[in-house]
């Protein structure tokens, strides 16, 4: 019984498959029909084609909204087109369909935040011989496989700027402290190197007392701050160079007798920082204006779109309101200095 | 076994009975799978015709490249699911091949041995799977989402925050390159062979009744002599052999090995499944409804992407017609119902009631 069941419903199943069949038959018509098709739509060749579109690592980040929103100002200045398409999530694969669609769109330029250096390569590649520019900004990919990189700081500036904002809000002299991230936290630790080098050659009289590491965990980071204020009671500043850090020593600072008496630095967000700027708990911090880092992304993209440079180091190129710039070694542009926050601007970020 | 149908037939003559309540032609076009057939081919159909670089070969292409890691784990997910049981740990498993192919190649191992190796993790995975659902006997929502976690742990464990990224370039071209001069990626070739047999393990082997029955009354299927553990840890360990591979295939597709690869892809699995037609409460399903239902998926993604919609939209969009679809089922077993008078005949007006 069971096995007469089986052989009559194979009839049945047989056209199942057969109905599969017509629907793969239909794919590769797709597929033919195509071919014959000519590439009418192809927006290359004639005039310059400035359909830029920026690629974030996922939608619904605030910051990239902010660089985004700089890139379409630009955009709109030089009578481009301007669209934003990325995966919900922030993964590769998901950025690799979208860079897929943009290469088969024939967009002019892609402006492109990376969520992994060497998963995207081949597809941007394939996005670059069918003509497509393609420029990184905030996380780069592999320098062979995009045509810039505009970077948003180097470890430099973003040293110089934090030392400089806590000399200026402590008078130059007395004990400070360092609230970093992790012990082993590799851009931080660069940073603090060069923090000390500035501070013995250009500041004798502010003393480096302690470094301390609050994990990137915000209680830790909270207590440690406790700490430091307890074991150094002389202390006149405190820099961290990491957002959580600075987010957790302002939240202890703001509540305690210490509000006013010691000043906090180091970078930070305008969002998680917004209170206790307009309070008074922290003067001013630091970090890049991810606007002005979209604008510039954009006005790369079309220098490279219309020719006027190639990407190849000292070629120069206008950028609207931030004037010119030159292009360094390895095909990275350099946004500027760091960004400094205080009350007076604080109110015109939104990430 | 024909003959003897034959001979028994000859002797009772009494009474015959149709194999089925209703013809052929009403059987294939009033089913799950020719909806979801349909909807694939009237998308095909819509998008050729609307939106603006659909129909080229290379759309197809980048569309199957994209949807194998999907097309590869339905298939043995379409059995688990047809057994009543779920499998949630498959993208974890993809993520532990693919972190344990980059650290063997890393140590110098060739491309194909570190592969095999990871094979057999993924084997191993899922016998452990297995083991704890058919020995231990507990449910399997419960221990695919613990080893869900356990087996991204261990990837992300394995390789922290790094990734391998130096791997052979003639395999990554393999799995890229294209049949001939067409536009189909070879790997499609892997997909088809492995849909080839699960087909016919489903749909004409002994075991793929068993599949079936065990979805629709294990116990039942127990007394007519199907073995319920063993089936059911065959079609874990397979699982995590091809959701292994699939690891792999995404580890050279990108050219890197992260513990994090391929995260939440589970999800997509099931949905892809579950709109292809197969009962999330077992027993009823079919592997072409479930092929063409993650075609679906991956066409309509595609489409909207090109018409420049966002991916906000596009997952606002699938989510829709996946509730739809289950609802819809839901819905017309509802109606079935209403029609059907309890002896077994047709109310009068049904058009009128609704």
């Amino acid at each position: 019984m069971f096995q007469k069941f089986s052989r009559t419903s194979g009839v049945a199943r047989a056209g199942a498959f057969a109905a599969l069949a017509v629907s793969v038959a239909l794919v590769a018509t797709g597929c033919s029909a195509g071919t014959s098709d000519p590439e009418a739509s192809g927006g290359a060749g004639g005039d310059a084609n400035l359909a830029i579109t920026f690629v974030p690592k996922n939608l619904g980040n605030a910051y990239f909204d902010t660089s985004d929103a700089g890139g379409k100002e630009a955009i709109e200045e030089f009578g481009g087109t301007y669209d934003e398409q990325a995966p919900a999530e922030g993964t590769p694969d998901g950025q690799v369909s979208f860079i897929n669609t943009l290469t088969q769109q024939q967009v002019g330029g892609i402006a492109l935040s990376a969520n992994d250096p060497t998963a995207l390569c081949d597809a941007v590649n394939e996005a670059r011989d069918a003509g497509v520019k393609v420029v990184t900004f905030d996380s780069d990919t592999s320098a062979d496989c995009r045509d810039l990189y505009i970077n948003q700081a180097t470890s430099e500036g973003i040293a110089k700027v934090q030392v400089d904002l806590i000399a200026e809000q402590i008078g130059d002299e007395g004990q400070v402290a360092i609230l970093s991230a992790t012990a082993n936290a590799t851009n931080q630790n660069a940073w603090i190197d060069l923090m000390k080098a500035d501070l013995e050659a250009n500041h004798p009289n502010i003393e480096l007392v302690d470094t301390v590491y609050g994990d990137d965990d915000d209680q830790t980071s909270f207590d440690k701050t406790e700490a430091l204020l307890q074991t150094y009671p002389d202390l006149k500043g405190i820099i961290s160079p990491t957002t959580v850090g600075i987010a957790a020593a302002a939240r202890y600072l703001q509540t305690s007798d210490f509000k006013g008496k010691v000043q906090l630095t180091g970078l930070g967000t305008p969002n998680q920082m917004r209170d206790y700027v307009t309070d008074g708990t922290v003067t001013a911090f630091a970090l890049w204006n991810p606007a002005d880092l979209g604008y510039l992304a954009a006005y790369a993209t079309k220098a490279l779109i219309e020719g006027t440079i190639t990407g190849a180091e000292g070629d120069k190129f206008d950028a609207g309101k931030l004037g010119e710039y030159t292009v360094d070694a390895d095909g990275t542009v350099l946004l500027g200095d760091p960004y400094t926050f205080n009350k007076d601007n604080i109110g015109d970020f939104d990430f | 076994m024909t003959t003897e149908s034959v001979i028994t037939g000859n002797k009772t003559t009494a009474r015959t009975y149709k194999d089925y309540g209703r013809p052929l032609w009403r059987r294939l076009l009033v089913s799950r799978e020719a909806a979801v057939i349909g909807a694939l081919i009237l998308v095909l159909i819509v998008s050729n015709s609307t939106v603006r670089n659909f129909g080229t070969p290379i759309t197809f292409y980048y569309l199957l490249l994209d949807v194998l890691p999907i097309l590869l784990i339905a298939l043995p997910m379409t059995l688990i699911i047809i057994t009543g049981e779920i499998d949630l740990s498959v993208a974890s498993t993809m993520g532990l091949s693919s972190v344990v192919l980059g650290i063997l190649h890393q140590g110098g191992l060739p491309i194909e041995q570190a592969a095999l190796v990871a094979l057999v993790v993924g084997a191993v995975a899922g016998a452990i799977n297995g083991f704890l659902i058919t020995v231990v006997g507990l449910p399997s929502l419960a221990v695919t989402i613990g080893t869900l976690a356990l087996y991204r742990g261990l990837a992300v464990g394995i390789l922290g925050t790094t990734a391998v990224t130096d791997f052979t370039k003639s395999w990554k071209d393999f799995v890229k390159s294209k049949i001939g001069d067409s536009s189909i990626p070879t790997v499609i070739l892997i997909f088809i062979v492995l849909a080839i047999i699960f087909i016919i393990l489903l749909h004409f082997t002994p075991f793929g009744r068993g599949v079936f029955a065990l979805g629709l009354n294990d116990e039942a299927a127990k007394f007519s002599g199907i073995n319920v553990e063993r089936t059911k840890f065959i079609l874990f360990v397979l699982s995590g052999v091809i959701s292994a591979l699939a690891g792999i295939y995404y580890t050279l597709r990108f050219g890197t090995a992260r513990g994090d690869n391929a995260t939440g892809l589970e999800l997509s699995v099931i949905a892809a499944v579950l709109l292809g037609g197969v009962s999330i409460f077992g027993g009823r399903g079919a592997l072409p409804g479930v092929i063409a239902g993650v075609l679906l998926i991956g066409t309509l993604g595609s489409a909207l992407r090109l018409a420049s919609v966002t991916s906000d939209v596009i997952n606002i969009i699938t989510g829709t017609l996946l509730v739809l679809s289950v609802v819809s089922t839901s819905f017309l077993a509802w109606l079935h119902k209403k029609r059907t008078k309890p002896g077994g005949k047709k109310t009068g007006s049904p058009a009128a009631k609704s």
